[in-house]
């Protein structure tokens, strides 16, 4: 090779890539994989039908590399903003560890690859809200809602909240009211849960330019519609005895749970921001994830302790 | 091509290399373990029950 030629070659064309392993799997955003993956298989506890336990786990496999698909390809489409934000400017893309072409390939082919299987493996209405769900996280929120609206994580929120109407759908092949029921739980919590983080990463919110709802209606009208959210929350969670799918020790364990979610908002309501280290958002959004995962083991618990006759 | 033409790897670089052929192995093997292990519990002995 010639010296002149050596000297117009793009160091960046030929740079081999420094990625581990390790930064590929942190492109699907193994914390909301493993929410994506306790939520499915509650949905599938729940559901009344028996499936084969290894074509369950390869179901609950296939959900949880599809939910990392579409982390991965969020992470490909929004590098720009994450590199501005604290929270996440050192994620692989971001940071240059990972280039962003070899993301968009990664989250693609985990897409096709996971719908596939589910469909393969279970059945293709299963395969199918997996697909949309990917769609509608990917294209509706990261593409358009997120950098538009301030309702970007009120609709967003329902990629979220389907993974357990997939595992409901895996095994039994269809979609019913119960199996809402759970997508309704998780879809009116999200609001709240990140309005709290938004109140207190406003200033990183603003930096991106991310219409969040502090930044775009302010704090007072947020902790209002956090309150408001926050009174639906707990009105569904006790909506699965109510219908009768749950029993009524877990309609007791979801009240005292929903009356805590009501008073952590209350309380952000009230202080209305005066505290300078905004402790109560900070509480309310450690509340919320804990809310989340103690009303799905309560009903992984109902649902184990219904089936095997206990 | 001569040595000095080709592109060397740093430490780093290889590595990384090695810790991605490792989890692209590691996610094949599990690949053909599922879809085996699939194949068997879903069509079961009905995998050989076709028409010619």
């Amino acid at each position: 090779m010639a010296l002149v030629e050596r000297e117009h070659i793009n160091e960046e064309a030929v740079r081999l890539s420094e990625a581990t392993a390790g930064d590929f799997i942190a492109l699907l955003k193994p914390r909301v994989m493993s929410l994506v993956v306790f939520t499915a298989f509650v949905g599938m506890v729940l559901a009344p039908a028996s499936p084969n336990p290894f074509l369950a786990l390869i179901s609950i496999l296939a959900i949880a590399v599809g939910a990392g698909a579409s982390g991965a390809l969020n992470m490909w489409y929004d590098a720009d903003i994450d590199a501005v934000m604290a929270r996440t400017a050192n994620r692989p893309v971001p940071a240059g560890r990972v280039a962003p072409g070899e993301a968009l390939g990664f989250g693609l082919f985990l897409s096709a690859f996971s719908v596939g299987t589910l469909g393969l493996m279970a059945n293709w209405l299963a395969a199918s809200l997996l697909a949309f769900t990917i769609f509608f996280y990917v294209v509706i929120y990261t593409m358009w809602l997120k950098r538009s609206t301030p309702q970007n994580i009120v609709i967003g929120g329902a990629a979220g909240a389907l993974p357990p109407v997939v595992g409901w759908a895996a095994v039994t092949g269809s979609v019913s009211l119960e199996s809402l029921v759970l997508f309704l739980i998780i879809f009116l919590w999200t609001p709240p849960h990140f309005w709290a983080l938004a109140l207190f990463k406003s200033g990183d919110y603003e930096r991106a330019g991310i219409p969040m709802m502090p930044n775009v209606a302010g704090g007072a009208s947020t902790r209002r519609q956090i309150f408001a959210y926050a009174l639906l929350v707990a009105v569904s969670g006790v909506l699965p005895t109510i219908m009768g799918f749950a029993s009524l020790s877990y309609g007791v364990v979801a009240a005292a749970l929903g009356v805590a979610f009501v008073w952590y908002s209350w309380r952000v309501l009230a202080v209305k921001g005066a505290d300078a280290a905004l402790r109560p958002e900070k509480a309310l959004f450690g509340y919320s994830v804990l809310y989340l995962f103690a009303i799905f083991a309560a009903l992984l618990c109902d649902g184990l302790i219904a089936r095997l006759g206990v | 091509m001569p040595d000095e033409d080709r592109v060397k790897p740093t430490e780093a670089q290889l590595k990384a290399r090695r810790s991605r052929s490792i989890a692209i192995a590691l996610a094949l093997v599990a690949f053909v373990i599922i879809v085996y292990l699939g194949t068997m519990f879903k069509l079961g002995p009905g995998i050989f029950d076709r028409a010619m």
